[in-house]
């Protein structure tokens, strides 16, 4: 049953990755690129450790693995910001 | 179970190559550094899927890798700002 959740989530992970990457070679301008890359990998991210969670074998794994999420959400959401603001520095649209 | 996981880590990599052409043609430094994040958050999954394929103890590596994108991206925002000191705020 586990190994069926696995397969399932990861798969769904991988999906919202691959929209994450078209998203960022097919969008018009570097703020829809910005957002897509935000949401499109950090769901993709959470689905891929939910996936992973249910192969773990110790609840210490889980909490690493949650661990690594919240930090690469706070990154993400921190990282979109700087880069909006250094790019309308730049080139105010 | 394991060569799904791998095959998924593999599909990921290609997915990065993607990113790699973002790199390559980005008309902005911004675009450049979008597409280094996009490399960071893939290679913080594919790290995590060879950690559940094959030892667990790689996800600190996971967790140092998804670290060093967000310094990265500080750094970028401080080297582009005009006087270098990265203050968003400033005029």
């Amino acid at each position: 049953m586990a190994d069926v959740v696995t397969y399932f989530m990861t798969a769904l992970g991988l999906g919202f990755y691959l929209a994450g990457t078209v998203a960022v070679i097919r969008f018009p301008d570097t703020y829809s690129r910005l957002h897509a890359l935000t949401k499109a990998d950090n769901v993709g991210l959470g689905f891929l450790i939910v996936g992973i969670a249910f192969q773990a074998d110790s609840w210490m794994v889980v909490a690493r693995l949650a661990l690594v999420w919240g930090l690469a959400l706070m990154a993400a959401g921190i990282t979109a910001q700087l880069i909006a603001r250094t790019a309308l520095q730049r080139q105010s649209p | 179970m394991t060569s799904w996981l791998i095959s998924l880590a593999v599909l990921l990599l290609l997915s990065l190559g993607g990113a790699l052409w973002r790199v390559w043609r980005g008309p902005e430094p911004a675009d450049r550094m979008i597409a280094a994040q996009l490399i960071g958050t893939g290679g913080v999954g594919i790290v995590l899927l060879l950690a559940a394929a094959t030892d667990w103890s790689m996800i600190d590596v996971a967790l140092v890798l998804a670290l060093l994108a967000a310094v990265a991206a500080v750094a970028f925002a401080k080297a582009q700002s005009a006087d270098s000191v990265g203050d968003p705020e400033e005029e």
